[in-house]
């Protein structure tokens, strides 16, 4: 593949330096909302390519909380703590397990799909929430990450992860892009208008889903390992449905159109939420809800339609946008 | 539709979409404004309360703990506290609260939100064990006085925080709770040849069944495990399993149930005989005894995690505060509220014999101290003088039906020493090695 | 044998209370193509106003027996009111938009009906134990169960049965049927589609309603209720095939049973047995045991 980097690639790259100095000139606590939305969001990006297949996961916390809890389980158990070895582990058995599971799975479209998965899912959160090994409910506690034997403690520490958070998040971006642009991302297009005519032309419908679900699968684990490290912290909560859920309504309410769109939406209803429960803590739902309502309404085709609407607009991009990666 | 009107419609889209990017780019501008550090009001201390707001917590833990809040931070600021508290505010400073639903995926940020944007001076709430496990390393990480009131894993100060300095509990650890439980058992002569357990299939329910089963294999050894129940939480229906528990004929069912999920335990357990063929242990029975009335059947043994709300020995204080509670919201407080008032007084205490609201101050003054609260003496005996013990007690319920009054009578109180490990004991070794040390009356 | 009676006694009740709360679900989900997670709000609501009413109707200390004409009042206005207010209110303009997105539409209703509720109610508990007492028990092989249970289960049938014959052996009925296999033509034959949406959504919404109002008495009516049966409610429909009441009633059996065996026999697995049984019902039929037949469009 030599493709050349498309707009978003560049915007991709653009938002590295920017995401970082953001440390500097953001206080922490909004870097560190910051920190936590680039990890659930990038199982919010696996659903999102998912989508473009016309499947929608209701059961993707089980790769967040793969990824989590085996970089919990090779902390606890073997004393791992370098970030890159946890990732790897992660993304490896992220993979495994989708690879045996989307043999069954990639036979199921529409609310079946969703249902299975979320069953899935949902089996492992029985499983962990009766292991009173491994904390139950309450789960466990994570070390914290060393980087190829540094290991770097306090403010210095932390700055580090939010800098190697960013760079594997968008890495992994930039990688999805390519997907989306590659063969197999427009196959999944396909599928998602009409299936059959895909069989008819000769492609293997449910061969495209099977990747599209390994790698979803891979996303969403590394996402779970920065998250769980982020935190220092993981607990079965991570594969309830209700987490799945959001992940699901992220990426509707962000849109399908780019790559950085549940990204960004993920953080935005993070901050959105925030201040809904600073502004009314006993019925912050209600403000949410009714703001979700609102854009629907307004935005049927997601938040990233106010970027790409804008565009249209102004012929000369402006900084704002390319910080956005467009 | 005639396409004028499409046009129309579409412009009016376009607009509402103008708007709606001048919203959200306005909302991003407020963020970054607002992140800028907002200057606390002079002579005030900011306390950040985090407890369920929202979720099937809110109704049993919650919301009382939150109302107790907002009732002990308006006495203690008009100094109407009865005494050793009656001066005004935490060291003459009045409190000034935020509140923030514990409900959260990211509990961790909004921690550092609190810490960092709200510039509170400490923070005191955390219901779930779970929440605690993973606040108190962050606690010590910002170094901000942090003080969970409520929730019940030992393992906090055991495991999670060895050697914590900024992290204190103010509430004893639910592992008395259980050995409590089985202790009352024993000391009222219940017949104890065969037990069971129906608990919530999540960290609470399951530690609470092995703390109890443990501690009745230590009391009486002959007695022999009937049923082992573990319905998922918020389930509700409870038919399949009262039917388990009814056929393998229990003397004893022992059920750490709260919230609405007991109440419905009690509501389908009692229409169908349970109570009658067997003793029932509920270990927070307390929060629902009032509500439920005639229908939480006598003979009942009901525990509060501690000597709280009805089983609270008779003092000035409580009085006052069941008076005061009574008076504002219309129920009697159960022991999330007495948990939190607990909680608000010891930093009362602190801060006052410090005569500082100044964070070193205060926790120097809290470490190892020893306070009255509405329940009773709290000590901070543990980890260092950072985690509290308590004595707690079991009663068995009486209803009155002339008066329509519910009463506890038999009430047992057991000593701290008698029912908490000593310091340094992992609770669950202490159990197995036959309550080493324990220093029963 | 003791045990085998107990678990199919357990999971008949269990059956028919999962049908109760889920048939409004697939009834919405069959006619109007959106997987309604209000659903829950409205199974909520139900609970809430039943459980209220009962417990103001019970302080005047009359005859316990009208409470059981208040549960299904209760049902009726929760339904009507909440189902109204959100179909005319806000589903009416989302009409013929993606499934994916109806499903966060109603999210976000669910959202705002759980705070409402709150709002309303506050977040105490409800107790309305009355009309599931005042029956007594009945003993089958020495084991009491509540005369109560019984008659929800035969709620449940005769719901099951007023809805098939509705569908299939009335004249709106089965214009309804023509609804569900083609909107368009339906439009175009003259039939005021908009209405039958309408109809439909209310007395999905008034069904949840009535799984909650008739479950009121039997637990304690907190916050959160309502969240707990979507799971479970979507569990049931789609073991049984989107879309078909036989089918609720069939998955709702089978997870009924199947939990009810668990709990008996191997108690740990409770926590998962619902999700187990859909991952093997799933594996064998992939689209439900009832799924109505789709022409796939090339």
């Amino acid at each position: 593949m030599t493709k050349s980097f498309d707009k978003t690639e560049w915007g991709l790259l653009l938002a590295l330096p920017v995401l970082i100095c953001l440390t500097f000139l953001l206080p922490a606590w909004v870097v560190n909302y910051i920190q936590v939305s680039l990890g659930t969001g990038l199982v919010a990006l696996g659903v999102m390519i998912q989508m473009r297949a016309g499947l929608v996961s209701f059961g993707q916390g089980l790769y967040f909380c793969i990824g989590g809890y085996t970089a919990g389980l090779a902390g606890k158990f073997l004393g791992i703590s370098d970030l890159f070895v946890l990732l790897v582990m992660g993304l490896l058995a992220s993979v495994v397990i989708a690879f045996l599971l989307g043999f069954l799975l990639r036979r199921y479209r529409e609310i079946f799909f969703a249902m299975l998965s979320l069953a899935v899912s949902m089996i492992l959160f029985g499983l962990l929430s009766s292991t009173e090994e491994l904390g139950s409910t309450d789960g466990f506690n994570l070390p914290q990450p060393t980087y190829l034997g540094w290991a770097p403690e306090g403010d210095l520490g932390e700055t580090v992860l939010y800098v190697v958070t960013c760079v594997v998040t968008l890495g992994l971006a930039l990688g999805l892009n390519r997907v989306l642009r590659s063969p197999l991302g427009y196959i999944n297009e396909a599928i998602r208008e009409n299936e059959l005519r895909v069989e008819y032309l000769g492609t293997s419908a449910h061969r495209a889903v099977h990747i599209t679900y390994v790698i979803a699968a891979a996303v969403s684990a590394a996402g779970g390992v920065l998250w769980a490290m982020a935190l220092g912290h993981v607990d079965p909560e991570m594969t309830n449905w209700t987490t799945s859920g959001q992940f699901v309504f992220v990426s509707i309410l962000a849109g399908t159109g780019n790559i950085a769109a549940p990204l960004i939406g993920t953080f935005l209803l993070e901050i959105v939420r925030v201040y809904a429960v600073e502004i009314s803590p006993n019925t912050w739902q209600m403000i949410l809800g009714t703001l979700m309502l609102l854009t629907i309404i307004f935005l049927p085709r997601g938040l990233w339609s106010l970027i790409a609407s804008a565009k249209r607009k102004t012929a000369a991009p402006k900084a704002s946008e390319i910080m956005e990666g467009n | 539709m005639a396409s004028g009107k499409q046009a129309a419609r579409s412009s009016a889209i376009r607009k509402s979409r103008h708007i709606l990017m001048t919203a959200t780019t306005l909302g991003l501008a407020s963020v970054l404004a607002a992140a800028a550090p907002a200057q606390a009001e002079e002579g005030s201390v900011k306390i950040g309360f985090v407890t369920f707001l929202s979720g099937g917590a809110a109704g049993p833990f919650g919301v009382p703990a939150r109302n107790a809040a907002e009732l002990m931070i308006e006495a203690i600021n008009a100094g109407s506290v009865p005494a050793p508290y009656a001066s005004t505010g935490l060291a003459g400073k009045s409190i000034d609260p935020i509140f923030v639903d514990e409900n959260s995926k990211q509990k961790n940020a909004d921690y550092q939100k609190l810490v960092e944007k709200d510039e509170v001076d400490m923070v005191l709430g955390y219901i779930s064990s779970s929440s605690c496990k993973a606040i108190a390393p962050e606690a010590e990480k910002a170094q901000k006085l942090t003080i969970l009131f409520d929730c019940g894993t030992p393992q906090i100060f055991e495991e999670i925080v060895t050697d914590p300095q900024y992290t204190f509990r103010t509430g004893a650890h639910a592992t008395m709770d259980n050995v409590a439980a089985a202790r009352y058992l024993a000391d009222t002569g219940a017949k104890t040849g065969s037990y069971a357990g129906i608990n919530q299939n999540y960290a609470f329910g399951q530690d609470s069944w092995r703390d109890f089963s443990a501690s009745m294999a230590q009391i009486d050894s002959n007695a022999k495990i009937a049923a082992e129940q573990f319905p998922k939480i918020y389930a509700g229906q409870y038919g399949s399993e009262i039917s388990a528990l009814l056929t393998s004929k229990p003397d004893v069912v022992h059920s750490s149930f709260w919230g609405g999920d007991m109440e419905a335990f009690v509501i389908q357990g009692s229409a169908r005989g349970i109570f009658e063929r067997a003793k029932v242990v509920l270990t927070t029975g307390e929060t629902a005894m009032h509500r439920l009335g005639a229908q939480m059947p006598d003979g009942t043994i009901i525990g509060a995690r501690g000597p709280h709300g009805d089983l609270a020995p008779e003092s000035e204080l409580n009085d006052w505060f069941r008076k005061a509670y009574y008076d504002r919201f219309g129920t009697l407080p159960t022991y999330p509220s007495y948990k939190m008032a607990q909680a608000l007084l010891g930093v009362k205490a602190a801060a006052d014999k410090a005569g500082s609201t100044d964070q070193d101050a205060v926790i120097g003054a809290l470490k190892g101290l020893e306070w009255e609260g509405p329940s009773g003496k709290v000590s901070m005996a543990l980890a260092n003088g950072h985690q509290a013990i308590q004595g707690t007690a079991y009663g068995t319920y009486e209803f009155d039906k002339e008066t329509g009054k519910a009463s506890l009578v038999d009430i047992v109180r057991y000593d701290a020493e008698c029912v908490n490990p000593p310091a340094g004991m992992n609770s669950i070794d202490w159990i197995n090695s036959g309550f080493e040390g324990a220093k029963c009356d | 044998m003791l045990t085998a009676v107990a678990i199919a006694v357990d999971g008949l009740g269990f059956a028919a209370w999962l049908f109760l709360s889920s048939v409004g679900l697939t009834l919405v989900y069959g006619v109007m193509r959106i997987l309604n997670i209000a659903h829950g709000g409205f199974y909520a609501l139900g609970a809430y106003t039943s459980a209220w009413a009962i417990g103001l109707y019970t302080q005047t200390g009359s005859t316990i027996a009208l409470t059981y004409l208040i549960i299904p009042l209760a049902a009726l206005a929760a339904g009507l009111v909440s189902g109204l207010l959100v179909e005319r209110g806000i589903l009416r303009f989302m009409y013929g938009r993606d499934e994916v997105l109806m499903v966060l539409v109603t999210y976000a209703i669910f959202l705002v009906l759980e705070d409402a509720t709150k709002l309303i109610w506050g977040t105490d508990s409800y107790v309305s134990y009355q009309p599931a007492y005042w029956l007594g028990t009945i003993d089958v092989f020495g084991l009491p169960y509540t005369v109560y249970k019984f008659l929800i289960v035969g709620v449940a049938i005769l719901v099951g049965a007023a809805l098939y014959f509705a569908l299939n052996h009335t004249r709106t009925g089965k214009l309804l049927l023509v609804v569900i296999e083609d909107r368009e033509v339906s439009s175009a034959l003259g039939i005021n589609v908009t209405l039958f949406f309408t109809v439909t959504f209310v007395i999905g919404a008034t069904l949840g309603a009535l799984g909650g109002a008739l479950t009121a008495p039997e637990i304690s009516v907190v916050p959160g209720i309502g969240a707990e049966i979507i799971v479970m409610a979507f569990a049931v429909i789609v073991i049984g095939g989107m879309g078909s009441i036989g089918g609720a009633m069939l998955g709702a059996l089978i997870v009924g049973f199947s939990r009810a065996a668990f709990v008996h026999l191997y108690p740990p697995a409770e926590l998962f047995s619902i999700y187990l049984v859909m991952a093997a019902v799933l594996t064998v039929k992939p689209y439900g045991l009832f799924a109505l037949s789709e022409s796939r469009k090339i």
